[in-house]
């Protein structure tokens, strides 16, 4: 019998295709793992918007990943039982984000404020001195800023 | 899946098919600003809420699998277009900046408080869907009010655009509410409140936002509400923009890509 550790394992090297540092794990995205008596693997996963183009690529590359393992079988089922918010972007998660020059959704209560759109830290120079440019970016997930310090734009995960 | 009985199950699809539908066809129309917006923050702002559009949808697409209908992209590309179930509003052509951004205000303030709404479903996994739209859609609607404020307070030729676009916007957008057959079996199962609840709350909202950007709603009567969407009978803009869209696809329906 494979064990759920080692299937966690094998997700921990299916990456964001469009942030290839953090992995679905660390984005929160798998909201359950099961395996049964036969050895088949059910995975479960939730977009973080609703129109993601790369979930279909994440599932693909999850199914063959975990097909190398010594399973009967594995299925990946994409539902919205769990919603996903970017609370659930890990603590490793949010470090490769910031890594990866991506300013960090705070944290919030459920609730999303313009606010929390505005004076977002640089992610290149940590500075306030920032504007927000547009609420939408290149993918559903990022918004568009631009720091005053140091004259560069920059993308933020969302807070959702 | 809940578990409901015939009725309340075909009171359930058709509400998912007028949603579904009015997605699909409003995010055709929104990604035809692609290319073409007056300044690149807005070419990527309809962009996306195309986008987002689309992802709704596909995942209503799939409630309406699951409850035995065909898969999703037969659903969007392979009915006819008497089947569609979407309102007049979402069919129009983008037309001007300003009728885009008016219709983008007027459908998505009703859309965010319809997924409010839904969020308590009966129906648990349409809950679920709903409960994961709203936070999606709260930069919808951030987004359409920011304009209509900044380009109702701006001069009187952008005032006069944006009154001239809820002039024509405003009777088109009282046919999301058009009732459904079905309204008092899903009021009572509390699968969803209904189009009349929902319609007041949209009022009260909008009126809101519009005080703010100087705009005042235009006198109508009930008739000139823009009904029929909800029945399969639609406005001469829908027939071309189907054709338009299922073009690759009609050609080898259920091709793998």
């Amino acid at each position: 019998m494979i064990s759920e550790k080692e299937i966690w394992n094998v997700l921990q090297e299916v990456m964001d295709p469009e942030i290839p540092k953090v992995s679905v794990v660390e984005m929160g995205i798998i909201t359950g793992v099961n395996i049964n008596e036969n050895n088949f693997v059910n995975i479960k996963m939730t977009p973080t918007f609703a129109g993601c183009p790369a979930l279909d690529y994440m599932k693909k590359d999850i199914k063959v990943k975990i097909s190398l393992l010594p399973v009967s079988g594995v299925n990946v089922e994409v539902n919205f039982d769990v919603q996903w918010n970017s609370n659930m972007i890990t603590d490793r998660g949010r470090e490769l984000l910031k890594e990866s020059n991506f300013a960090l959704p705070n944290r919030h209560n459920g609730f999303v404020e313009i606010e929390m759109l505005t004076k977002v830290e640089c992610p290149f120079c940590n500075s306030n001195n920032t504007i927000l440019q547009s609420t939408f970016g290149p993918t559903q997930c990022r918004a568009i800023h631009y720091c005053n310090n140091c004259l560069q734009s920059f993308e933020q995960i969302k807070p959702i | 899946m809940t578990e409901f009985d015939v009725t309340k199950m075909k009171a359930i699809k058709d509400l998912l098919f007028r949603m579904a539908d009015d997605e699909l066809i409003l995010g055709h129309r929104n990604s035809e600003w692609t290319g073409l917006g007056p300044i690149l923050e807005e070419d990527i702002a309809f962009s996306s809420m195309a986008q987002d559009k689309l992802g709704h949808a596909l995942a209503l697409y799939t409630l309406l699998q699951q409850t035995g209908e065909s898969d999703p992209d037969t659903l969007a590309f392979a009915r006819k277009e008497t089947e569609l179930k979407c309102c007049h509003l979402v069919e129009y052509p983008i037309g001007d900046y300003a009728f885009s951004l008016m219709r983008h205000f007027l459908f998505d303030e009703a859309e965010a408080l319809r997924f409010d709404m839904l969020s308590d479903s009966s129906f648990t996994e349409l809950a679920n869907v709903a409960r994961k739209f709203r936070g999606e859609l709260k930069y919808h609607t951030m987004h359409a009010e920011t304009w209509l404020n900044q380009l109702g307070n701006s001069n009187e030729e952008s005032l006069l655009k944006m009154q001239s676009a809820l002039n024509k916007c405003f009777p088109l957008s009282l046919g999301i509410f058009e009732p459904s057959d079905f309204e008092k079996e899903l009021v009572e199962s509390k699968i969803f409140a209904g189009e009349k609840v929902l319609q007041e709350r949209w009022l009260e909202k909008i009126e809101k936002v519009l005080n703010k950007a100087n705009l005042k709603i235009p006198k109508v009567n009930s008739k000139d509400a823009s009904y029929g969407g909800r029945k399969g009978s639609h406005t001469e803009y829908l027939q071309p923009m189907l054709e338009e869209m299922t073009e690759v696809y009609s050609i080898d329906p259920g091709a793998e890509w």
